[in-house]
């Protein structure tokens, strides 16, 4: 057992780049970074119900983009401080969590996948029939143009960010290590048996799906703020619900530091290509390294560095 | 401190199919009893309605714990684990890609079991220390009898008072199968668990028994006290053990 509580960690990384956001001056790093983050937040929630339980999401720009147009509306009703929103958002979307959940966790496998896959697209059907936020026109957002104590309105973006990664890796951390992720753990090896041992599967499916989406649409709320012209296709875009899967398979999907490794380097690598190359690669890049993962480390890179640690134990041991 | 189960005249069936016919068997405090029989005579049945998964059509089985009685057909399941009975099913229901320890939490998963865990989890250990060797290993990468250690262990994580046993020999080589049955046998004699224990291995399984209930086409054919008892029986022999036996 170890002396310092590992929780310490995500919250000392987090106050580092809190510190980096000061000192950095360029704001393209903000920019980029924010993005990141905002990765960090996708990918650490989907995991809690894809990565713990089995459930394959394909629908995170569902949830992620509730949470966008959640903001939109307030934004037009009274624009409220953007903690509201991001609070607005993330209820809406653990509602629509609720109802999805209970629609269609009795299916299992491909047909979960397409069933959150449909409710992205029917959303964004509605969104784009959707006059009051616009509707395939797409809203403009008026932003600040700096918030008290911060250098820059990106700048606090990218700081409430940091702050929703950081609440969004201590839940999965604490889901994980709980008597719910150990529920989920048993619902992913063997249904069945997960039922016959007590664990209230459907109840621990729903709660993980609520978290889940919440989170998701808590990610969405600044959207709008940060790229400033929202429309249904950037919002409702499938490169969320790709990303977000393939962040945590990358990562390794056992272990809440998982998502975090599969979204630093995926969403790193695709700044960098944006920046270097084009963006149009982006997808491409998430295939060709899902592929390689898939079948050369299926369960990502913290299982690597699992299989390397028992290697060396059994080399010690004997 | 009483714990017993006592079934009387049960009949019990699926829709129109009739499994069991007039049962009546009796399980006393602190003794192990053997439910003998080949495939599709009623024994997983039998064991079904103590567990209250399955409602007898008439006859009645009453479960006592500390002396309270209890119906399981007019219970819950969920309820019936909680009074203190545990059936660790045939087939073993383990999770393979867990590990050993993570199986063992997780056969205290209700809310009762859950609050003298680490206890039931250090118990579990002292009595298989095999499983402490191994608690990070995944289930599925033991032994047959290893993973049916396991499944034992996980029933008594919820601190059982009435243990029930649905074919632990299963698949396993015949050294492994005289090594579970003599652990069940010790559990009992360390803790005075009442156990059932529905099995095919006949040998094995009357040795370590006080009775055992032999159970053909639904009806209990034969009773016998002891292992020569059962094994001497004619209708045993010709039905269970095949015509030609040794002496």
């Amino acid at each position: 057992m170890r002396r310092i509580p590992s929780w310490i960690w995500p919250v000392l990384v987090a106050l580092f780049i809190l510190a980096l956001s000061r000192v950095v001056k360029n704001e393209y790093y903000m920019f980029a970074g924010y993005v990141v983050l905002q990765y960090i937040v996708l990918a650490s929630a989907w995991n809690i119900l894809g990565g713990y339980s089995g459930y394959v999401n394909f629908g995170s720009a569902a949830f992620f983009g509730i949470g966008a147009y959640g903001a939109v509306v307030l934004d037009k009703l009274w624009q409220p401080p953007l903690v509201v929103a991001i609070v607005f958002g993330g209820i809406v979307a653990s509602l629509v969590g609720l109802v999805t959940a209970y629609l269609t966790l009795r299916l299992r496998g491909v047909f979960f996948a397409i069933a959150t896959l449909a409710l992205a697209i029917v959303l964004q059907t509605l969104v784009m029939n959707w006059d009051f936020v616009g509707g395939p026109l797409g809203y403009y957002s008026v932003r600040p143009d700096s918030i008290a104590g911060f250098p820059s309105y990106v700048n606090y973006l990218f700081v409430i960010m940091l702050g929703l990664a950081l609440i969004a890796v201590l839940v999965a951390r604490a889901i994980e290590l709980s008597f719910i992720g150990r529920g989920l753990a048993a619902i992913r090896d063997n249904e069945l048996a997960a039922e016959c041992c007590g664990v209230p599967t459907l109840r621990l499916k729903v709660f993980a799906t609520m978290v889940s989406g919440g989170l998701m649409g808590m990610a969405g709320a600044p959207f709008p703020y940060y790229i400033t012209y929202l429309d249904p296709n950037s919002a409702f875009s499938l490169a969320y619900g790709i990303n977000s899967i393939a962040m945590p398979l990358i990562g390794g999907m056992t272990h809440w530091i998982g998502p975090v490794i599969g979204a630093v380097l995926l969403a790193v690598i695709q700044q960098v290509a944006t920046v270097t190359i084009s963006s149009e690669l982006n997808l491409m890049i998430v295939g060709v390294l899902l592929i390689s993962f898939i079948t050369l480390a299926p369960n990502g890179i913290v299982g690597l560095f699992e299989r390397y640690r028992q290697k060396r134990q059994r080399r010690l041991s004997t | 401190m009483a714990n017993s189960i006592t079934i009387e005249n049960l009949n019990a069936g699926y829709g129109a199919v009739r499994v069991l016919n007039g049962v009546s068997m009796r399980i006393g405090s602190g003794e192990t009893v053997a439910l003998l029989g080949t495939n599709g005579n009623g024994k997983s049945t039998i064991i079904k309605c103590i567990m209250g998964a399955v409602t007898p059509t008439a006859g009645r089985v009453t479960i006592e714990i500390d002396g309270h009685q209890y119906d399981p057909s007019a219970m819950k399941t969920k309820d019936i684990v909680n009074l203190g009975v545990v059936l660790v099913p045939e087939g073993r229901r383990l999770f393979p890609k867990l590990t050993v320890e993570e199986n063992l939490l997780l056969g205290a998963y209700r809310r009762t079991a859950r609050r003298t865990i680490t206890r039931s989890l250090e118990y579990c250990y002292a009595t298989f220390p095999r499983l402490r060797e191994r608690r990070r290993q995944l289930s599925g990468s033991m032994s047959g009898g290893e993973q049916q250690m396991l499944a034992l262990a996980r029933g008594l994580m919820t601190a059982p008072k009435i243990l029930i046993v649905d074919e632990p020999s299963v698949g396993l080589a015949p050294i492994m199968v005289r090594e579970v049955i003599r652990k069940i046998g010790e559990l009992k004699k360390e803790q005075q668990l009442t156990v059932l224990m529905a099995e095919q291995n006949f040998n094995q399984a009357t040795k370590i028994c006080e009775r055992g209930y032999f159970i053909v086409h639904g009806q209990i054919a034969f009773v016998g006290n002891s292992h020569e008892e059962l094994s001497n029986n004619e209708l045993v022999r010709k039905i269970y053990l095949g015509a030609p036996v040794k002496n």
